[in-house]
């Protein structure tokens, strides 16, 4: 049997009456590399928030590496410590440095020594290029380098799953490809679970096992891309395809 | 390959002094009158203040009636008269332990000021300070005569109950403002009254509720010092009004914040103190500095239930039959004393808004 490393069973969530999310099930693999993409509203990131707990679920349940999401404070920083997120607009703490921003979740969460948390942080400026960056604040990079950087403070906690929640959609047309290539590198490397919520189709036939079309809070349809892509089963996902594939 | 074309100097026109003065004074007739007329009201009025303050002043009489003869200001008077002002009933011949407490006082805040010293050093620094004022203050020991704080006034009064009414209200506020916050309902409800009843209430009657109406609640026989009600008095309101000016710098940081510190599974006192708060405090420095300067004058009102304050003990100076009528000389004396430090405030805030600066944008 192979590991489900993220279990969602049967998820329901409301927003006062609006009812959100219908009844997901899903169930991703360890390692495995999924898209989400559909139209706005559709609760794509809705969902994928439920899986680090920065939105409550209301019916159903969430199972994250064995530990299930419940009001238990214990798990969820139990699955918080296990799960990385990057978020559209980046999130860094802007009064602090870009070193800083790496090292204080490994520092005060993970407790390792200061040393320890600063050697794994420049490691990762490396990987996503912008080691020179490390001594200035967030507001001094471009929106590229902010998200580079978002990456690698996700990465410094040395999740076992990323969650990306439209890591591209705030960047500048120039800057979408250097997050990307990130990205790719990331997901071509293996090991690490991914969950994109992206429009980026080329990223998504690129990496992706399995994309996942959502609409009006259900899944609609889940195939791997080259099926996906060629192949829409759903009228709704042709009808979304044809309108951002031009 | 083609270069960029060569960036030009701005026209002359639009800069040098010409330009600024017509710019900024002569910009439309409505400015040029603003103008004309704040140089004729400074034209008025500077020369004749210049006259009393320092031409016909006298700076050395050795009486009332030979200091008013000149016409001019009685700078004499201060003195005569700045000990009482400056210590109020304090022993005289023990003033110098006020004046030390004083310096002491001082030299700990501005200390505080510089952010190399933001670290636990600045604990023993103040529980140290703390226990110095007091001994120098009070005495009782070391061959100090003791001097009961009834007796305690002026400059270091003024300093004593402000600086510690600020330094332990502002913990106490932003635990306010945190917990008005609050997801919890019963802490919640609390901090929201506590902040809405003291802010309904003068701090005169605060003042008065903590001298007269605290000791009849009081079991017989037990009492507290009629200073220290006075200070946890003015503790309690000041911390009121902060936990509003947080609470508007706490709304001011965008949800993508806390979101962050989430995800990186940050507890709720690491998010606050690394991530929320050095933000909020940041933005809300103006407010808060205009809040800490309002308790800095606020303290005067202590007069009222007989603390003599800077204020106080300056009306008693004047109260000097030999020494009458000089209200003027001695009120813009101590407007300068309450100046120097509510400016040097001021300034200090503006300087670390400008340090604290990390060109974030959004």
């Amino acid at each position: 049997m192979v590991a489900q490393i993220i279990e969602l069973q049967s998820v329901n969530k409301w927003y006062g009456e609006f009812h959100v999310l219908r009844n997901i099930n899903l169930s991703v693999k360890k390692g495995e590399r999924i898209v989400v993409c559909g139209p706005s509203g559709s609760g794509k990131s809705t969902m994928i928030r439920c899986i680090n707990r920065l939105e409550e679920h209301q019916k159903g349940h969430i199972i994250v590496d064995g530990t299930e999401l419940t009001n238990d404070l214990k798990n969820i920083d139990a699955i918080r410590r296990e799960v990385g997120m990057v978020f559209q607009h980046f999130n860094l703490f802007p009064h602090l440095t870009v070193l800083e921003n790496l090292t204080i979740g490994p520092i005060w969460v993970l407790k390792k020594p200061k040393a320890e948390a600063e050697a794994t942080a420049m490691k990762y400026l490396n990987r996503v290029r912008i080691p020179e960056q490390a001594s200035k604040y967030p507001g001094q990079l471009s929106g590229g380098q902010q998200q580079r950087v978002a990456i690698a403070r996700s990465l410094c906690m040395n999740p076992k799953i990323m969650l990306f929640d439209e890591p591209t959609s705030a960047l500048d047309p120039e800057m979408v490809k250097e997050v990307l290539d990130v990205m790719v590198g990331l997901a071509e490397e293996g090991g690490m679970t991914m969950i994109c919520v992206t429009h980026e189709m080329g990223f998504a036939r690129k990496v992706a096992d399995r994309v996942i079309f959502m609409d009006r809070g259900e899944i609609i349809e889940q195939n791997t891309p080259e099926e996906f892509f060629s192949n829409p089963q759903n009228e709704r996902t042709q009808l979304f395809l044809s309108q951002i594939l031009h | 390959m083609t270069t960029a074309t060569e960036s030009l100097p701005p026209p002359t026109s639009t800069t040098g002094p010409i330009a600024w003065v017509r710019e900024r004074l002569f910009s439309s007739p409505l400015n040029a009158i603003l103008t004309i007329l704040s140089v004729w009201l400074l034209l008025m009025s500077l020369p004749p203040f210049i006259e009393w303050a320092l031409i016909k002043a006298n700076f050395t009489a050795a009486t009332s009636q030979e200091c008013r003869a000149g016409g001019g200001a009685c700078w004499a008077f201060i003195g005569v008269k700045y000990r009482l002002m400056l210590f109020g009933l304090y022993p005289y011949d023990e003033q110098w332990r006020p004046l030390l407490a004083t310096i002491i006082l001082i030299a700990m805040i501005i200390v505080s000021t510089i952010p190399r010293f933001w670290t636990v050093i600045l604990l023993p620094i103040w529980v140290g300070g703390l226990i110095l004022v007091s001994v120098l203050m009070w005495g009782g020991i070391l061959g100090l005569k003791y001097v009961e704080d009834t007796l305690w006034g002026g400059l270091p009064l003024t300093l004593i109950l402000s600086t510690f009414g600020i330094a332990i209200a502002f913990p106490f506020g932003v635990a306010l403002a945190l917990g008005r916050r609050s997801k919890m309902p019963a802490i919640k409800t609390l901090c929201v009254l506590y902040i809405e009843l003291i802010r309904g209430v003068p701090l005169i009657s605060m003042l008065f509720m903590s001298s007269v109406m605290l000791p009849l609640f009081l079991p017989e026989g037990f009492s507290i010092d009629k200073l220290l009600r006075a200070q946890i008095a003015i503790i309690l309101f000041a911390a009121a009004y902060l936990a509003e000016v947080v609470r508007g710098g706490l709304q001011a940081i965008p949800k993508g914040q806390y979101e962050g510190a989430d995800s990186l599974g940050l507890s709720y006192g690491q998010k606050m103190g690394f991530i929320i708060l050095p933000q909020a405090l940041k933005v809300v420095i103006p407010p808060l500095v205009s809040l800490f300067i309002a308790v800095f004058k606020d303290t005067s009102l202590v007069v009222i239930i007989g603390i003599y304050d800077l204020m106080q003990s300056t009306k008693v100076a004047l109260t000097d039959p030999a020494w009458r009528g000089f209200s003027i000389e001695a009120y813009i004396f101590v407007s300068m004393i309450y100046f120097v430090f509510c400016y040097s405030m001021s300034k200090y805030s503006q300087n670390l808004e400008k340090r604290l600066a990390t060109g974030h944008k959004r």
